[in-house]
């Protein structure tokens, strides 16, 4: 039977390549997260590249581009892999424009100060980091490839923005006071990112069986949350939960309660940013379209003139 | 909402003289110097490359997974293709 074959193939840790028999759901799973994945990124130039035009010193801005360029490229890197289970760049666009494809829920929060940028470097692109460190090994080899390929390039996007927060941290009462009130508003958005509860779970059994997923939500959560605290620690800023405490016996911390209900309304479309930033993406896409037109225009141009030459 | 989003090419990255090509993934691009320039934006931002190769998708053949056991059946028994396979003289050298 191929799905036993298959299943076999996955639990001897052999990838599974696009040509390879699939059923038809770890195909639509993979469709859907790589490319939920993929628009993540991209929508997530938008918090970033509200800074570019005031970044406060010249070497900020050269590592903001170059940070923003590089979640471009991820961002194309998925659009790639996603590619490879038979479904178009144009199908996956044209299902985030009409809300049927969604983005980290950690890119609808706005980025009010620069701080913000130390904060999203330092916890969004960290817990990113902890997420896609995990997925290296998932089945599919595409997917895998290109997580092995970010994760090179994510580190930096970390320590730009923990730089950042610890520069801040040490500067004038205003500027500790600015950074301590961005690492506020994006630390339980940032823990979110891992997703709901084990228990709570949904799509998990087969992302796990199929070995899509490698470790669950809870467990990247709290990998992510052991990793941080003491990197707040060590820069003097506080972490905005007064149920965090260091377990012994477990040998992680424990932490307080998460507000789903402020999870779920964001999923839903009802954050702070979720309109704008769908409206962002598709007047981009629209105000671009000449470009597509023009390349494409003079390609056919020059392939017709070799014709006739 | 129909848009075209140009042709699909694969994309092969030379990472150091003397070395292959390996493939790295793929672009989208209207023609063969769009191509290298989105190749060489996308997979080389940090010095990863010497020359870049690019392909139309369409015009690479790919063999059949489902085919492997038949299609590659014949180098299966050969392990006298092996040097392993073969007896040498007591204290011989270089060989």
């Amino acid at each position: 039977m191929l799905e036993d074959a298959f299943q076999a193939k996955v639990d001897r840790e052999e990838k599974i390549e696009p040509k390879d028999w699939m059923p038809e759901d770890y195909r639509k799973h993979l469709i859907r997260q790589i490319s939920q994945h993929a628009h993540s990124e991209v929508i997530g130039m938008q918090p970033e590249g509200n800074w570019i035009t005031r970044a406060p010193s010249l070497r900020s801005k050269v590592v903001l581009l170059a940070k923003i360029q590089d979640e471009a490229g991820h961002g194309l890197y998925l659009y790639s892999a996603a590619e490879t289970l038979g479904i178009s760049r144009d199908e996956l666009l044209e299902l985030l424009h009409l809300g049927k494809a969604k983005y980290s829920s950690i890119f609808n929060y706005p980025s009010l100060t620069w701080a913000d940028i130390g904060a999203i470097g330092w916890l969004v692109d960290g817990a990113a980091i902890v997420n896609q460190v995990s997925l290296q090994r998932t089945s599919y080899g595409p997917y895998s490839r290109a997580m092995i390929r970010i994760c090179k390039e994510e580190s930096f996007h970390q320590r730009q923005g923990y730089e950042i927060m610890a520069h801040m941290a040490q500067g004038s009462p205003e500027q500790k006071e600015m950074a301590q009130d961005a690492l506020n508003r994006w630390w339980w958005p940032s823990i979110m990112m891992f997703g709901p509860h084990d228990a709570d779970s949904p799509r998990s059994d087969n992302a796990m069986k199929w070995k899509i997923k490698r470790e669950s939500n809870d467990e990247l959560r709290q990998k992510f949350i052991d990793k941080t605290i003491q990197q707040a620690e060590v820069i003097g800023l506080t972490v905005p939960d007064p149920d965090l405490k260091w377990n012994e016996e477990r040998g992680h911390y424990d932490f307080g309660a998460i507000d789903w209900e402020e999870f779920m309304e964001v999923v839903k479309g009802y954050g702070p940013c979720n309109k704008q930033r769908l409206d962002h993406h598709k007047k981009a896409h629209e105000e671009g379209a000449w470009v597509r037109e023009a390349a494409e225009a003079y390609a056919q141009k020059q392939a017709s003139k070799l014709q006739v030459a | 909402m129909s848009d075209n989003q140009l042709p699909l090419w694969e994309v092969f990255i030379q990472s150091k003289p003397g070395l292959p090509h390996k493939h790295a993934g793929s672009v989208h691009a209207a023609d063969a110097e769009m191509a290298l320039q989105n190749a060489r934006d996308l997979y080389t931002r940090r010095n990863e490359g010497t020359s870049i190769w690019v392909v139309h998708a369409s015009a690479i053949i790919a063999s059949n997974p489902g085919d492997n056991d038949s299609f590659f059946d014949p180098s299966d028994d050969k392990v006298y293709r092996h040097p392993t396979f073969y007896e040498m003289p007591e204290g011989a050298k270089h060989i």
